[in-house]
Formats: structure tokens, C-alpha cells, sequence
């Protein structure tokens, strides 16, 4: 009886040190090696901004400037509340003493520069197809912004998801580091979109339904679900002809990432409009490339709506 | 017996057209179709697929115009559910943000027509005047 409990106790141990191990940030997704990068090009940067989004999320609400990154935004999830926060290029509250390999691992890795997990809330998942070339030279542009005083409130998450450390578990599970690999069989336009979409764009962040813990079912991935906000549904964008995009062209695509407008003329609403707000920003080549990789999409039905989100439609 | 069917169906038809009026849901949801289909008939000029014509474009900024003076009217109290809405929450909790949103829409609709003489001039307002749906929709319509 008593080997019986100290061989239990042994176990639990070596199942502990385990844990603490492999879901260390440097295990489990270790730095990607920057080596010596070209001077960064802060054009190339302010693309990636916009496209990326950041703004949508680190800027301080409240208020009209969308280069003040303060952050302070709530976003509510089926975990709890997320707060985004101040990536300025403040010393004391922003990243303003961060190196490009501190943002590159943020970046790629979604490891804060004190090595620990950040939640997937902030789409590391998707940033991290950016090579660190690009990664460079959209902090070079974030760099040349005004800094802002003042941090953003702690997120709000229950147990056991305010422990950080679990995410090292799930980044073991569900996180795949590797950077965009061009498919040489494609076009470069398709390629250039692929990109776009996937990496800095992160358009399936949101267009794809989650499991219970957080991630992306890739069966559905594009294809719409329940908005995690609980604000009714995020559409499909395969290219199902029912449930998605499927009957719309490449133009008509890349004209709703212009003004907004569907083909039928319909003019996207919540969150999108601040996507939007972005994507308008954008070269009408970046935006027909994006077009052109959703067009290539197969075909998937929406997932099922689960009862709760049928009944608050 | 067909005159009674004929009755009935009548009386069925009658009812649902008034049922389907004081419906505000479907009553804004075809306003806002109208408004979509203005866009889609302004567009066509803005990009040069139709041509610039003045009365079909003053009729454009009308079913703006109009179309904003009724959708102040048509979110209710007890109408913030059902019919497939897609109605933020937001429009109840900030009533008067939400009709002066829509109020800026009717003036700017107003001030674009009577500024709109030649194609130019119609493109600079349709642009600016449509911009209005998206940051209206951001806020007052839950995603969709």
C-alpha cells in the first residue's frame, strides 16, 4: 500500500515536471533564428499594420486616431474578457523597449519578451506565417508612431484559463510555427493572396468556428460560424454556392474589400466595418489577390448553428 | 365554393399585406433592400456602366433621404428580436445616437443631390454620402 502511493506520488511528479517542460514558451515554440535582416522598409511596414489589422484592436477606443495603440479594447470571449494591450511605442507602458527579436517571437511565436504564453485571442496563429523580414518592418513602422502613455486593464478569464501556462499545452495541441511557404504551382497573384489572407489579413480568425478549447476546426475552416463575441454569426467564405461565396466573382470580392458593398449591395456591418476600414487601404492588386486566393477555396457548407445563436438570430 | 375560396384568399392575401406593414422588422428590412437597390443603380453611374442621368440620380439621394426619415420610425420598442434581425442592441441602449446617425444620412443624401450637376459632381457625393453605411452598420448592426 504505502510503495503503492509513493509510486503514485513518483508519477504525478515526473506528469508535473513533464508539463512544466514541454509547455515551457521555449520548448513549445521556440525563436525563430532572424539572422542579419536588410534595413527595414517602413512602407513595406504600414502595408502590414493595415493589412494586419492591429488597429482594430490595439487602438484606443474612444477615440478617432487610429495610430495611437493604447489599447484598452474588450474582447469578450466563452473564456472570459480580453483587453488589448498598449503596443505604442512607449518605453514604460507600450513596446518601446522591445528588440525585432522581441516582436519577432511575439509575432511568430506568440511569446511575450518575460517568455511567457500569449493567449490566441492576439492571432499569433496567423501572424506567424510573416517571414521575419516582414515581421522587421512592420515593427520599424509601429516604431515611428506616437507613444502612449498607460496600460491596459489585466484580462479577465476564468479559472483554470487565466493560467498562462496551459497555454503552452494548447500551443502543443493546436499551434503549427511554421512560416508561408509559396506553392509553386500557383500563380504569383494567388501566392501574394494566400498571403495576404491567411498570414497578416488572419480573415480565418473569425470566419472559422472554434472547438470548446479555442481552436480553429480546420474541416470548416472559412466557413463561417457562431461570432465568438455572441453577437450573431460570421458568414462563410468558401466558395460554397449556398452557404458561401460561391457565386460571387473576383471582382466583386475585391470591390467588398474596397467600399463594403455585396454584390447585391448590401454593406457589411460589426466588425467588418473596421476590416473594412482596412482592407479600403489596400492597392487594388493586394485587394484582387485576395480575391483571387478566396476564389480557390473548396466549396464547404456552413457548419450547424448551435441552439443558442438559433434562438438570438 | 370557388367564390368562398376566392373570398378567403383575398381576405388572406389583405391580412398578410397589412400584417407584413405594421411588421417594422420586414418594413425596415424592405427599406433597407430599397436603399441597396438605389446603390446598386448609383454605382452603376459612379463606375460608367450606366450613364449619368440627372433625374435617376436626384432619385437615388430621394431613397435616401426618405428611406432615413422612415428607418427613425421603424425600430420599436419589442422589435429588437425575431425575423432574422440583425439589429444591434446597441440602436435601444443609444436612441439618440442612432437617429442622429441616420439624420446625417438624410442631409448629406439632401446636400449631394443638389450638388450633383454633371458626373464628377455625383461621384464626389454618392462616395461620401454611401460612406454612411458602413459606419452606421459597424454600430448599430451586429455581424453578419
Amino acid at each position: 500500500m504505502r510503495r503503492l502511493l509513493i509510486t503514485l506520488v513518483v508519477f504525478i511528479l515526473l506528469g508535473l515536471g513533464g508539463f512544466v517542460v514541454l509547455t515551457d514558451p521555449r520548448v513549445v515554440s521556440p525563436a525563430p533564428e532572424i539572422g542579419t535582416l536588410p534595413a527595414p522598409d517602413i512602407e513595406n511596414g504600414k502595408v502590414l499594420f493595415t493589412i494586419g489589422g492591429c488597429a482594430s484592436c490595439h487602438a484606443t477606443p474612444g477615440q478617432d486616431d487610429r495610430l495611437k495603440l493604447g489599447g484598452g479594447l474588450a474582447l469578450a470571449s466563452p473564456f472570459g474578457t480580453f483587453h488589448a494591450p498598449n503596443i505604442s511605442p512607449h518605453t514604460r507602458d507600450g513596446i518601446g523597449n522591445w528588440g525585432v527579436q522581441d516582436f519577432v517571437d511575439a509575432m511568430a511565436t506568440g511569446t511575450s519578451p518575460r517568455g511567457q504564453h500569449y493567449y490566441p485571442a492576439f492571432p499569433y496563429t496567423s501572424y506567424r506565417l510573416m517571414p521575419p523580414k516582414a515581421l522587421a518592418d512592420l515593427f520599424a513602422y509601429i516604431r515611428t508612431l506616437q507613444p502612449v502613455e498607460g496600460r491596459a486593464p489585466d484580462h479577465q478569464l476564468a479559472f483554470p484559463f487565466n493560467i498562462r501556462r496551459l497555454v503552452g499545452g494548447w500551443k502543443l495541441l493546436y499551434f503549427d510555427g511554421s512560416p508561408f511557404r509559396p506553392d509553386p504551382s500557383k500563380s504569383e497573384e494567388w501566392n501574394r493572396g494566400a498571403y495576404l489572407v491567411q498570414g497578416p489579413g488572419h480573415c480565418a480568425e473569425c470566419h472559422s468556428s472554434r472547438n470548446r478549447f479555442g481552436a480553429i476546426i480546420q474541416a470548416t475552416r472559412f466557413a463561417g460560424g457562431p461570432d465568438p463575441e455572441g453577437k450573431g454569426t460570421v458568414p462563410n467564405i468558401t466558395q460554397h454556392e449556398e452557404d458561401g461565396i460561391g457565386k460571387w466573382s473576383k471582382a466583386e470580392i475585391a470591390e467588398l474589400l474596397k467600399t463594403g458593398f455585396t454584390p447585391s449591395f448590401d454593406n457589411v456591418g460589426g466588425s467588418m466595418a473596421a476590416v473594412i476600414r482596412n482592407t479600403s487601404q489596400l492597392s487594388d492588386a493586394d485587394r484582387l489577390a485576395m480575391a483571387e486566393f478566396l476564389k480557390s477555396l473548396p466549396a464547404v457548407p456552413s457548419p450547424p448553428k448551435p441552439k443558442a445563436a438559433q434562438a438570438t438570430n | 365554393m370557388i367564390r368562398v375560396a376566392l373570398v378567403a384568399a383575398c381576405l388572406t392575401i389583405g391580412l398578410s399585406a397589412v400584417v407584413a406593414q405594421t411588421n417594422p422588422i420586414v418594413e425596415r428590412q424592405n427599406t433597407m433592400k430599397s436603399i441597396g437597390a438605389a446603390t446598386r443603380d448609383g454605382a452603376a453611374i459612379a463606375k460608367g456602366e450606366a450613364p449619368f442621368d440627372a433625374a435617376k440620380v436626384q432619385a437615388i439621394f430621394k431613397t435616401y433621404s426618405d428611406s432615413a426619415k422612415k428607418m427613425a420610425t421603424l425600430f420599436p420598442d419589442g422589435s429588437q428580436t425575431g425575423d432574422k434581425t440583425t439589429a444591434a442592441p446597441k440602436i435601444w441602449e443609444d436612441q439618440a445616437g442612432f437617429k442622429a446617425s441616420l439624420a446625417k444620412f438624410d442631409s448629406e443624401a439632401s446636400a449631394a443631390s443638389a450638388a450633383a450637376t454633371d458626373l464628377a459632381s455625383f461621384r464626389t457625393g454618392f462616395g461620401n454620402v454611401t460612406k454612411n453605411c458602413g459606419t452606421c452598420h459597424e454600430t448599430y448592426r451586429v455581424k453578419r
